[in-house]
């Protein structure tokens, strides 16, 4: 079909809309994590708290589940959102995500290793091993693809998903095999209902990846331009490249480890991000990270709503809306390049 | 000054650069002309260490460049593809502002803005400069792309076919404008053309290569031969003098 050739300004123009995109992230991310700390079924609000005066009750449901729930999720939302952004640019599609190139299926995988075989492995341990497998299964995807002549580049991500499905396979028949399956499901379906205080730390490893793709940020835009302008630019495009992937193995594992796995939202930020402010890294980067974590937040706490005083995994919130974004998306891409 | 020395490049087996010597001095606009496949943009691509050569080597300004620090080759040497498909959503702006990235590492000074602020202007993309690259006409997107290589700002420059997709005006802008940096600043600059006429009325020297071999080289009286020209594109070819110019007409 032919792209409409009427131009469409308020997303193909990086005018008003782009310079506004970082305010905007900005203060909904402030006001989802306020809304956060607030919504739940045990009530905490700022005059309780006022009340209580720095010890009580509502103190204690704030600092030990809200605050660390807050933060798991945003820290979760930004390391998930930044991943996909990386995997986007240095594979340069647009469709790919950590849970659709093997990245997540393989890192399910290490965690079930771990399981099975040293169960007493601290948790940073245990994510070194997930990190581990998720950058071979990333690495497994690359060469797969490298041997497959692409014509359209909807393949990528069905290639990816090909291979996240044979991988999920040999997992489950892992578990299935040593009586697993029901742990399996139960950590690796993404929830934050089971955040508290001294459970979620290790994601701020999210905000010192978050740092090193920063400084990194022009380069790994040069990388995505293609391995001859990178290089054209005095920029180690392999270097770069294995450094993308290492950062985004990482992030995944980090989320995974915690929280488990949150799909779609890779996909469906950086992609609405890059409509609207195109691929420069340095710009769109802190938008990026501020909307996954808005985005994550938003997902939690319709999730805390819509059946009290039960919870609706994320999981299943996220799927819904990253299903649709995606479908949407899928349309708008069409045409321009992936 | 740049010097290939050698080089052989094969594709499977198959050579695409056999022996190819050059020596380009400094200073000087050198046109590369030569049928599909010949070669050219393969040469291009080892002479601005895109492809190792299989054998052989070229050096720039003595430095063999399988060598030197890729940063430093970023600062002395720009080159241009034959197609440029950048699938990134990047404005004509940051994409000039890349150029520099060589010299300013991402903490562009007044001397960055600068030079960006002319390759914008001497292409007249100022009009067009917070244009996605996506939003843009084939040549409009080369010229983006040429803007970006002049940002550069390098003693040697290695254009790959600058002219295609462009009008008459704009072809014949770039052209002299490469043609005055290589005589007023002394850059050497390479252009591969098909335009015979063009490479004959602006260059300095003319390599004619066929076949992965470079044929001929030697300033545009000497190649401008009917016979020889006619030979190498395998059509007729007549030489005209026209206008104080050497003109062939096919
Ligand atoms: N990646 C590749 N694999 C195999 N053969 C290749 C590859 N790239 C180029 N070639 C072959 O090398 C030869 C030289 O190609 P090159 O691109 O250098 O030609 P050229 O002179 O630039 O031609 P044109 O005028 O069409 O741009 C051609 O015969 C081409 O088929
Ligand atoms: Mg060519």
């Amino acid at each position: 079909m032919p792209e409409p050739q009427t131009p469409r300004p308020s997303s193909r123009q990086p005018g008003p809309a782009a310079r506004l995109l970082f305010p905007l992230a900005l203060g909904l991310t402030l006001a989802m994590g306020l809304a956060s700390l607030f919504v739940g079924v045990s009530s905490v609000s700022p005059g309780l708290l006022w009340a209580e005066g720095g010890t009580g009750p509502a103190t204690e449901v704030l600092l030990t589940s809200r605050l660390p729930r807050t933060l798991a999720l945003a820290l979760a939302g930004t390391g998930l959102a930044l991943a996909g952004l990386v995997l986007q640019v240095l594979v340069r599609n647009r469709f790919v995500e950590p849970s659709t190139v093997g990245t997540t299926e393989s890192a399910s995988l290490g965690i079930l290793l771990v399981m099975l075989l040293a169960p007493g492995l601290p948790v940073p341990a245990r994510m070194a091993v997930a990190a581990g497998f998720g950058l071979a299964g990333t690495g497994l995807f690359l060469l797969v693809l490298r041997r497959v002549p692409q014509r359209s580049p909807l393949m990528v991500p069905l290639i990816g998903l090909l291979l996240s499905g044979v991988i999920g396979a040999v997992t489950t028949f892992i578990a299935y095999r040593t009586d697993m399956l029901q742990s399996l499901g139960a950590w690796s379906t993404g929830d934050f209902s089971i955040v508290l205080q001294g459970r979620y730390e290790l994601l701020w490893i999210v905000a010192g990846l978050t740092l090193v793709t920063a400084v990194f940020a022009d380069q790994i835009t040069l990388a995505g331009l293609g391995r001859d302008m990178a290089i054209g630019l005095g920029v180690n495009h392999g270097a770069i490249r294995a450094l993308g992937l290492v950062l985004v193995a990482l992030l995944s594992a980090a989320v995974i480890v915690t929280v488990g796995i949150v799909p779609f939202l890779g996909l469906v930020v950086p992609n609405v991000v890059s409509l609207i402010m195109g691929d420069n890294l340095r710009r769109t980067l802190p938008v990026v990270c501020l909307s996954g974590a808005a985005l994550v937040m938003a997902c939690d706490i319709v999730g805390r709503l819509v059946v009290r005083p039960y919870e609706m995994p994320i999981g299943l919130t996220m799927g819904i809306v990253g299903s649709a974004a995606f479908l949407w998306l899928l349309t708008r891409r069409r045409g321009h390049g992936a | 000054m740049i010097e290939v020395e050698g080089v052989e490049r094969r594709y499977d087996g198959l050579a695409v650069l056999s022996e190819v010597t050059l020596s380009l001095p400094r200073g000087g606009l050198t046109a590369i002309i030569g049928p599909n496949g010949a070669g050219k943009s393969t040469l291009l691509s080892v002479m601005g260490r895109l492809q190792k050569p299989d054998a052989g080597r070229v050096t720039l300004e003595g430095m063999d460049l399988a060598q030197a620090s890729g940063r430093l080759v970023a600062r002395k040497l720009a080159l241009l593809r034959q197609d440029n498909h950048t699938a990134a959503r990047l404005t004509v702006r940051d994409l000039v502002a890349f150029g520099r990235y060589p010299h300013s590492r991402g903490n562009p000074g007044p001397e960055d803005h600068a030079q960006v602020a002319r390759a914008l202007a001497i292409l007249g993309l100022e009009p067009l400069a917070d244009r996605f690259l996506d939003q843009l006409s084939g040549g409009q997107r080369q010229r983006a792309h040429i803007a970006m290589v002049l940002a550069q700002d390098t003693e040697c420059i290695l254009l790959d076919e600058p002219l295609n997709n462009l009008d008459i005006s704009h072809a014949v802008r770039i052209i002299t404008l490469v043609r005055e940096a290589a005589q007023a600043l002394g850059k050497t600059v390479v252009v591969v053309l098909h335009d015979i006429n063009m490479a004959a009325a602006h260059c300095d020297r003319i390599v004619v290569m066929k076949g992965g071999r470079i044929l001929r080289h030697g300033p545009p009286a000497e190649l401008m031969q009917a016979e020889f020209l006619s030979a190498v594109y395998e059509t007729p070819i007549s030489v005209h003098e026209l206008a104080g110019r050497l003109v062939a007409v096919y």
